[in-house]
C-alpha cells in the first residue's frame, strides 16, 4: 500500500494539471464568495439571512474543478494506457483505487482548505460593510462561533467527499469527459429539480436524498431545526453516495479489464 | 462541404456511444418530465389561494373582485363621476412570509387613511354581469399610476395623470373612456368593444393586497397584508341607466366572511370601500407548464459530453491529423463539425422536449397557468434550439481545451451553475437577473411562459420564473457566447499544431 501511495503520488505531482486545478478550485471559490457576499445586504433588524451560508456560496462552483481533478486522476490514465502500466506495478487493484483516493483527498484539502477559508475571510471582511452588523443581530463570522466553523469545516469535508465521490464514479466510467458530466449532472441537478418540484413531502425527500442538497444542509446555521436533514446527517448522507461510488468503480476495476 | 458534411456525420453515427448518449439524453428528459409532473401539487397555492381562478374573455386566469355600486344599464347610457379621493387602509395582522422564509418584521399597524396601493382602483366601470370574469370596460383614478382605461383584463391604456373628473360612455357595441382634471375640458382615453344588450354600469373601488416580495438564500419570501381601499365619489351622474343604485361585494370569498367593505351615500356622490383587484392573475407562484421541461438541464449535459467528445476524441485518437489532411482548412471542419452537431442535437432535442412536455402534461398534479399553444411550441423549439446551440459550444470549447474533462466542466459551469444560483433563489433578485442578462444561462429564458403585465404589481423575479430578457434575447446572449467561442476556436485551430 506504500508503494501504491507513493507510486500515485508521484504521478499527480509530476504533471502540471493538479497543481493548476488546485489552484483555480480554491480561487474560484473564494472569488464566487466574495461576489456572492458583495450582492447580497442585510437591509433590517433580523433580515433572517444564513450569514456564513451566503459567504460560503462558492463552494457550488469549487465543487466542480474538484470533480475534475478527481475524475482526472482516473480518466487520465485510460486515455494515455498508463492504467495498464500502472495495474502491472501494482496487481491489487483495490490499492489502487486505495491509494488515489487517498491522494485525491490530499490534493482536494491543498485546495478546500485554503478556498474555504478565503472564502470565510471574504464573509467576514465584507459583510459588515453590508449591513450584517451588530445592530442588525449579526457578529462578524467567526470560527470559535460552533456553528459557523461547523460550516466551515463540513465545506472541506463536503469537497474532500464530493472529490472522492467523483473519483468513484470515474473508475466506473473510465472516461474523463463523460464522468465530468456524470458527476456534474449527479450533483447540479438535484437542486433544479428540487426547486420545480412543489409538493413539499416530495422536495423534502428529494432535498434529502440527493449528495449536493443533502451534503449542503452542513452550512446552514440558522434554524437548523427545520432543515429536510441536519447538518451532519447530511453531510453523511453524501459520505454514503461517495461510499457507494467508490465501491461500485471498486468492483468494476476489479472485475473488469483494464 | 457536403463531403466534408458527410464525413463528420458518418464520424458521428458510428460511434455507438455517441447515438446512445443522444437516447441517454431523450429518456433523461422524460425522466425528469415525469419526476417534475408528479411531485407538482397544487396544495400550498399561489399568493392569492384557494381554487382555480376565473377565467377573463380570452381565457386568462383573472382576479374579479371589486366593490361594485351599480344600476342596470340596458343601452347606450353615459355615466361621470370625480374622484375626490382616494386611500388605503392595512388591515392587521400582516400575512406572515410563505415557505420557510424568514420571520417578517413587524410592520407598524397603520389605522385610518394611508397612502393608497399603488394599483389600488377607483372610478368607473361597465361589466357584462357581476359574475367574476366577465367583460367589462373601466375607466380609473389608481393609487400612483395615474388615470387609467382598462377592459377586459389584459388591456390596459395609460390616461392624463393628474385627472379627477372621469367619465364612460356607451354607444351600441362601444364603450369610450374620458376624463378630464376640471370636469368641462374632456380627453378621450380609449375605446373598448362591449357586446350589446343589459350591462351592469356604475361606480367601483378594488385594492390588491400590499405585498413585498424578494427572494433570500433557499427561499423566497413575501412580506405585506390585505388592504382596504376607500374611494370618495362626488358630482355622478347617470344617464341611460334604470332602476337604485345597489351594492355589491363581486367576487367575494364566502369563507372570508369580511362584510368590511360597502358602500355609503353621501350627498351627489357615494364614498365606497373595497378589496381585490381587477386584472390578470400574476402566476409567478403556482405551477407553470416549462417545468414540465426541466430535463433539458440533464439534456443539455449528455450533449455537452458528446459536443466536447465530438472534438477531443480525434485528439485523443490522432484521428484529427488524418481529418486535416484530408481538409487542410481547419475552419471549415470546425465549422462542419458545428453544423452536425448543432442539426444532430436539435432533432433529438425537438423529440425529447415535445415528448417530456406531453407526458409531464399527463401525468402533472394542478393546473399549471395555461399557456397560448403558439408558446408551446415556442419553449418546445426554444428548447430544441438551446441544446443544439449548447452542443456547438460544447465543440467550440472543446477546440478551445483540447482537453475533454476540462470543456465538459467549462460548459456545464457557464450553462447550469448560473441557473442554480439564480433561480433556485441563492442570489437576492438583482444580482440574480444581472447573472441572467449575462450568462450563457440567460438562453432559459426561452422556457418562461407565465407574462407580466405591467398592470399588475408582483414579484418579476427568477425565483418565480420571470427572466430578466426576452425569449429570444435570452437566446440571443447564448448564441452571442457561442460565436464568440467559435471565432476563438477557429483562430487558435489555425495556429495550433494538431
Amino acid at each position: 500500500m506504500g508503494t501504491a501511495l507513493h507510486a500515485e503520488w508521484t504521478k499527480l505531482r509530476t504533471v502540471a494539471g493538479p497543481y493548476w486545478l488546485v489552484a483555480t478550485a480554491a480561487v474560484l471559490t473564494a472569488g464566487l464568495s466574495a461576489a456572492t457576499v458583495a450582492a447580497v445586504t442585510c437591509a433590517d433588524t433580523g433580515c433572517g439571512l444564513d450569514a456564513p451560508r451566503i459567504a460560503l456560496t462558492g463552494v457550488q462552483i469549487g465543487q466542480a474543478v474538484v470533480a475534475v481533478l478527481a475524475v482526472m486522476v482516473v480518466g487520465d490514465e485510460y486515455r494515455t494506457g498508463m492504467i495498464r502500466t500502472t495495474l502491472a506495478a501494482v496487481p491489487s487493484r483495490v490499492a489502487v483505487l486505495a491509494a488515489k483516493g487517498v491522494v485525491v483527498a490530499g490534493a482536494t484539502l491543498a485546495a478546500a482548505v485554503p478556498g474555504v477559508l478565503g472564502a470565510w475571510l471574504a464573509g467576514r471582511l465584507i459583510m459588515p460593510g453590508q449591513g450584517f452588523t451588530a445592530a442588525h443581530g449579526y457578529a462578524p463570522l467567526s470560527l470559535t462561533d460552533g456553528p459557523t466553523l461547523r460550516a466551515v469545516a463540513g465545506s472541506v469535508l463536503y469537497l474532500t467527499l464530493v472529490a472522492l465521490l467523483s473519483l468513484g464514479l470515474a473508475a466506473a466510467v473510465r472516461d474523463a469527459p463523460t464522468g465530468v458530466g456524470v458527476v456534474l449532472g449527479v450533483l447540479y441537478l438535484a437542486p433544479i429539480l428540487a426547486a420545480v418540484v412543489s409538493d413539499p413531502d416530495w422536495e423534502r425527500r428529494l432535498r434529502q436524498i440527493t449528495p449536493s442538497t443533502a451534503g449542503l444542509s452542513v452550512q446552514h446555521t440558522l434554524d437548523v431545526a427545520s432543515l429536510p436533514i441536519g447538518p451532519w446527517p447530511g453531510l453523511g448522507v453524501l459520505a454514503l453516495w461517495a461510499a457507494g461510488a467508490l465501491l461500485l468503480g471498486g468492483l468494476l476495476l476489479r472485475f473488469r479489464d483494464a | 462541404m457536403k463531403g466534408l458534411l458527410r464525413a463528420e456525420f458518418t464520424k458521428f453515427r458510428s460511434v455507438r456511444g455517441w447515438v446512445v448518449g443522444c437516447g441517454v439524453a431523450v429518456v433523461l428528459m422524460l425522466f425528469f418530465a415525469v419526476l417534475a409532473g408528479a411531485g407538482t401539487s397544487d396544495r400550498g397555492g399561489g399568493p392569492r389561494g384557494g381554487g382555480a381562478p376565473p377565467k377573463g374573455p380570452d381565457g386568462t386566469p383573472v382576479v374579479d373582485g371589486f366593490t361594485f355600486v351599480r344600476q342596470p344599464l340596458p343601452a347606450d347610457g353615459t355615466l361621470t363621476v370625480r374622484v375626490a379621493d382616494l386611500t388605503g387602509t392595512d388591515l392587521p395582522p400582516p400575512r406572515p412570509g410563505d415557505d420557510g422564509a424568514p420571520p417578517a418584521p413587524a410592520e407598524p399597524e397603520r389605522p385610518g387613511p394611508a397612502e393608497a396601493e399603488p394599483w389600488a382602483k377607483a372610478g368607473l366601470i361597465v361589466k357584462a354581469g357581476t359574475t367574476p370574469g366577465s367583460p367589462y370596460a373601466a375607466v380609473m383614478v389608481t393609487g400612483d399610476h395615474g388615470v387609467r382605461m382598462q377592459h377586459d383584463f389584459v388591456h390596459d391604456l395609460a390616461g392624463p395623470a393628474d385627472a379627477r373628473w372621469l367619465r364612460l360612455e356607451r354607444k351600441g357595441g362601444t364603450v369610450i373612456g374620458y376624463a378630464s382634471a376640471d370636469g368641462a375640458a374632456w380627453t378621450r382615453i380609449g375605446t373598448a368593444a362591449l357586446a350589446t344588450g343589459e350591462v351592469e354600469a356604475g361606480l367601483f373601488v378594488a385594492t390588491p393586497p400590499h405585498e413585498e416580495y424578494d427572494q433570500f438564500l433557499g427561499g423566497t419570501s413575501s412580506i405585506g397584508g390585505k388592504v382596504i381601499a376607500t374611494g370618495t365619489f362626488e358630482h355622478l351622474t347617470a344617464t341611460g341607466t334604470t332602476g337604485d343604485w345597489e351594492t355589491e361585494i363581486v367576487g367575494a370569498d364566502p369563507s372570508a366572511g369580511r362584510p368590511d367593505v360597502g358602500a355609503t351615500r353621501t350627498g351627489d356622490g357615494f364614498t365606497v370601500t373595497g378589496t381585490g383587484d381587477i386584472a390578470p392573475a400574476g402566476g409567478g407562484a403556482g405551477p407553470k407548464l416549462e417545468q414540465t421541461l426541466v430535463g433539458g438541464f440533464a439534456a443539455l449535459t449528455v450533449l455537452a459530453v458528446l459536443g466536447v467528445l465530438f472534438v477531443t476524441t480525434e485528439y485523443r485518437r490522432g484521428l484529427v491529423r488524418t481529418t486535416f489532411t484530408a481538409t487542410p482548412g481547419r475552419a471549415r471542419v470546425l465549422a462542419a463539425k458545428a453544423v452536425v452537431i448543432g442539426a444532430v442535437t436539435f432533432g433529438v432535442g425537438l423529440v425529447a422536449s415535445a415528448a417530456a412536455l406531453l407526458i409531464g402534461e399527463a401525468v402533472r398534479g394542478g393546473d399549471p397557468y395555461p399557456v397560448a399553444v403558439s408558446t408551446q411550441v415556442r419553449i418546445v423549439v426554444g428548447t430544441a434550439a438551446l441544446l443544439a446551440v449548447a452542443a456547438v459550444f460544447a465543440v467550440a470549447i472543446g477546440t478551445i481545451l483540447r482537453r475533454g474533462a476540462g470543456a465538459v466542466a467549462a460548459v456545464v459551469l457557464l450553462t447550469t451553475l448560473p441557473y442554480i444560483l439564480s433561480v433556485a433563489a441563492v442570489l437576492p433578485a438583482v444580482p440574480a437577473q444581472w447573472v441572467l442578462r449575462l450568462t450563457p444561462a440567460a438562453a432559459f429564458a426561452v422556457q418562461q411562459t407565465v407574462p407580466e403585465w405591467p398592470q399588475v404589481h408582483q414579484a418579476y423575479t427568477p425565483a418565480f420564473g420571470f427572466f430578466p430578457l426576452p425569449p429570444w434575447g435570452g437566446f440571443a446572449v447564448l448564441c452571442a457566447w457561442t460565436a464568440a467561442a467559435l471565432a476563438i476556436a477557429a483562430v487558435l485551430l489555425r495556429r495550433r499544431d494538431a
